[in-house]
């Protein structure tokens, strides 16, 4: 059992303290746009923020997570608004297959909280999501429209 | 606003068939294109025809029978049905109809298959028929009521206006007298010179619930009661499961079952995917690997190399002249081998299916290219008829050509075959993922080129030596046991035509089917057969001193329409002007899936093995263009998807097996390493090629000849990991 702080509600989680944050947010919560893509922490599908910070969930477990602020793609938007990345990435068409793109948007978002407009480098740098897609070229674009947004 | 209605999850809605707006489709009913008898959808809307529904306010659900996988298919087709019908794009949503619901309507839908880049060009013709069909009945709805000839009325944005008097009326409003006429026999489509709706950039149907996490994938499915499932293959092909110690794992939290699956894996079913793969890890598993778990990549490399012999036989692929002879006598000739691994598709989402079974029914939830063959798949494995199947598409969280196959969805009815009346979601972790694919084809090639005294090309002999994908995958499509897939991008004619006249020229292919299972892998044969060709011509033009774009062009007079992109392609990345410091050129051309296409790089090499791509210059001539924004985002992605491939890729064989596990041994591309590929679109006209593969083709024989070009060092050999070359 885990008490979960998720997307500002706290939720308390039948689960052993070892579960992946990533599998107790999809099937104990019941939050599935956060997604499965490699369970070793390096393709940045299940990314989240945990106290704003953009981290891969299938490598946390739920005890590291107890206690802080956890935000997934469903509580990006607020106040029925979506946040300024997700209206860059409807406005630029980024995703194609779009399953690695909940994961994309959220580290981009924390990206922006850091560095409010990041050079090409600095995107370079940041953003090591995979996405077999390729979108990258748009993700680019699109990360530059929200951050002159 | 426009969306794509997704399949009802909860079973007993979707069966009872709500009211509810979108609610899914009506069953078995047979009349395919409209006719006295009102066929309607679940919310009680009228279809004018199988492709068309219009809602009383006006919104136009169009039926896409293709599968989306992030490849624009569905806005694509959307707006070519829109464009004919003369609909509201604003109020246009798309659904997909059911492969039990064609069977029961005899195909109405037609080919549900979406592979070989034919999403569109092998159904534009019908579903825009369907379209212009629908338009016909709609005014001619109008013109009954206000009883004038239907041709005083013009249709647009859903609105029939009888221009002599300027009456108006909408779809909504004749939508259910337009229902009950006879189709008209036959239906003039527009010249997609006159497209308003198709030929442009419109936004895609499908983003906005994948910015927000609403999207739902197979592996987000949840239904009433089901359970989860993990699974284990005999990691060695053709190996079979001898036993597994139940006993060890009974008293793991959430497990409910161990399930044989098949003659050559074993499940855990539990509460949840991570108990039951928790379990499985911890289940000790004995295989009967059998003969195959002596092969490797070793061993493989050595019995294609023999098939690069003339001695052994082969099938001709291609051939005028005597190659053979003229190369024999010839002045001067060149000779290279090159060779191309296996690769993975490695979706983003693994492969998974939701499969729930009763003795009267038995549904499926799951991402597939091809509804049929997946609802082919359900009825096989339950034992169960047509009747009593059924199969929800969900949109694919990736395919390249890997959800064109129904290995999954066969394991999950067998899993919840065991487990009557519950649904069971099986899911792979990504090391099945990895183990189990259907991977592109290894093959080695030895290509012969001769000269005359002049500096001519005489002569051109291709053998190839490797794996068919039909041999395994589709049998029945051999000719005559020839693999006609197999030369792709250098057959005689056809949508994968050779671009080069030789005087003397052999293509030939010794088969030989090593045990690893072969799938079609995004721009399949084009892939290795436009590095060998591409790759090689550039050799044979640096071996004569010439320019490998003067070397091409003097071969291309009769293909002018190859000749036509790769111009494109010269043109825009300034072949033949200097480059900045330091960066060098490569280019290639090749035709696949009824589409031209060329592709350019920049690249400077740092320490001789380090690679960065500066500049990407794509050009492709696929006849029409529905949508060309989505056509721009697949050149680029073909292009990070071949770049990740000819870098990063190759399985490997060790003991039977796959060696690559996760990302960590098969990498892909991230945003650093990829750069801007700018596109020159250059329809023709006159034909409808493919767009999401033929690109893939041109993408590593470009940068290999960049790399020539900026070290002197010829790379016959992909990856390029394997020689440790990297992105800089």
């Amino acid at each position: 059992m885990a008490n979960l702080t998720i997307n500002g509600k706290t939720i308390n989680v039948d689960v052993e303290d070892d579960t992946p944050l990533l599998w107790a947010i999809r099937e104990n919560v019941g939050l599935t746009g956060t997604k499965y893509g490699c369970g070793i922490a390096l393709c940045g599908a299940c990314t989240v923020h945990v106290d704003g910070v953009a981290m891969r969930s299938c490598g946390m477990t739920v005890s590291e997570a107890v206690g802080k602020q956890i935000t997934t793609i469903e509580g990006l938007a607020s106040n029925g608004a979506l946040h300024k990345v997700q209206q860059a990435w409807v406005a630029n068409d980024v995703p194609q297959c779009g399953y690695c793109q909940s994961g994309m948007i959220m580290a981009v978002a924390a990206l922006l909280n850091e560095k409010p407009k990041p050079t090409d480098q600095d995107i370079n740098e940041a953003i090591t999501n995979i996405c077999r897609c390729g979108t990258f070229q748009q993700v680019r674009e699109a990360i530059h429209a929200a951050a002159n947004a | 606003m426009n969306k794509h209605v997704m399949p009802k999850l909860n079973r007993r809605s979707f069966v009872i068939g709500t009211a509810a707006a979108g609610a899914g489709l009506a069953l078995g009913l047979d009349i395919p294109f409209g006719g006295p008898k009102v066929v309607r959808a679940a919310d009680g809307s009228p279809e004018v025809n199988v492709w068309v529904v219009i809602r009383p306010d006006n919104t136009t659900v169009v039926r896409v029978a293709r599968s989306e996988m992030g490849q624009g298919t569905l806005t694509g087709l959307a707006q070519l049905v829109a464009e004919e019908l003369e609909c509201d794009w604003s109020k246009v949503v798309t659904e997909y109809p059911t492969p039990g619901q064609s069977v029961a309507r005899k195909r109405a839908w037609g080919d549900f298959s979406t592979g070989g880049s034919r999403g569109i060009r092998s159904s534009q013709d019908y579903v825009r028929k369907g379209g212009a069909t629908a338009r016909v009945m709609l005014i001619q709805a109008a013109a009954n009521e206000w009883k004038v000839p239907a041709s005083e009325c013009t249709a647009a944005n859903s609105i029939i206006t009888h221009t002599p008097s300027g009456r108006t009326t909408t779809y909504g409003k004749v939508v259910e007298a337009a229902a009950k006429l006879e189709p008209p026999a036959d239906v003039k489509l527009k010249d997609p010179k006159d497209w308003k709706v198709a030929g442009k950039g419109l936004k895609r149907l499908d983003t906005v619930d994948k910015t927000t996490g609403a999207m739902i994938y197979g592996a987000d499915v949840k239904l009433p009661g089901m359970l989860n499932a993990a699974i284990k293959d005999c990691p060695v092909f053709g190996g079979k499961l001898k036993s597994y110690d139940e006993a060890k794992i009974a008293g793991m939290k959430g497990v409910k079952k161990v399930v044989k699956v098949g003659d050559s894996a074993v499940a855990v079913v539990a509460d949840t995917w991570w108990h039951a793969k928790t379990a499985l890890d911890a289940l000790p598993i004995a295989w009967d690997e059998g003969e195959n778990a002596k092969v490797s990549s070793e061993s493989i490399a050595k019995w294609l190399a023999e098939g690069l012999d003339n001695s052994q036989p082969a099938y001709i692929g291609n051939q005028n002249g005597d190659a053979k002879s003229a190369i024999a006598s010839a002045a001067k000739k060149v000779e290279a081998v090159y060779n191309y691994p296996y690769q993975n598709h490695v979706t983003m989402e693994p492969m998974n299916a939701t499969a729930l079974y009763t003795p009267d029914k038995c549904e499926v939830w799951c991402g597939t290219q091809n509804g049929e063959a997946a609802f082919a798949a359900t009825l096989e494995a339950s034992g169960l008829p047509a009747e009593k199947c059924e199969v929800h598409k969900l949109i694919l969280g990736g395919g390249f050509g890997r959800r064109g196959m129904t290995d999954y969805v066969r394991q999950a009815v067998l899993i919840a075959k065991e487990m009557p009346g519950t649904p069971v979601k099986l899911l792979w972790s990504r090391e099945e993922d990895m183990a189990q694919g259907k991977f592109h084809p290894v093959t080695q090639c030895k290509l012969t080129g001769a000269f005359d005294a002049n500096n001519n090309l005489t002569a051109l002999h291709v053998r190839l030596s490797g794996q068919s994908i039909l041999y395994t995958v589709r049998p029945a499509a051999l000719v005559n046991g020839m693999d006609t897939v197999a030369f792709q991008g250098m057959s005689p004619s056809g949508d994968a035509a050779i671009g080069y006249t030789v005087p003397n020229l052999l293509v030939e292919h010794s088969m030989r089917n090593p045990h690893v299972p072969p799938g079609f892998w995004r721009g399949v044969n084009v892939n290795q057969n436009a590095i060998y060709l591409e790759c090689f011509m550039d050799e044979l033009a640096h071996s004569v001193g010439q320019d490998p774009v003067e070397f091409r062009r003097k071969l291309m007079g009769k293909h002018p329409k190859h000749l036509a992109v790769l111009n494109a392609v010269a043109e825009k990345i300034g072949w033949g002007k200097p480059a900045p410091q330091g960066v060098y050129r490569g280019i290639a051309q090749v035709m696949g899936y009824g589409s031209y296409v060329a592709g350019a790089a920049e690249i400077s090499v740092t320490e001789g093995s380090k690679i960065k791509v500066h500049r990407i210059v794509a050009s492709t001539d696929p006849g029409y263009i529905v949508n060309p924004a989505q056509v721009e985002r697949q050149i680029a992605g073909s292009f990070v998807y071949g770049l990740s491939a000819l870098f990063y890729g190759g399985c490997t064989v060790k003991d039977g097996k796959m060696e690559q596990t996760n990302f960590d041994t098969y990498n892909s591309m991230r945003i650093a390493e990829m750069p801007k590929v700018e596109c020159v679109m250059v329809p023709s006209g006159g034909f409808w090629g493919g767009v999401g593969e033929p690109t893939i083709g041109v993408a590593a024989p470009a940068v290999l000849n960049a790399y020539f070009a900026a070290t002197g060092k010829r790379i016959r050999s992909v990856p390029l990991r394997d020689q440790n070359i990297t992105f800089a």
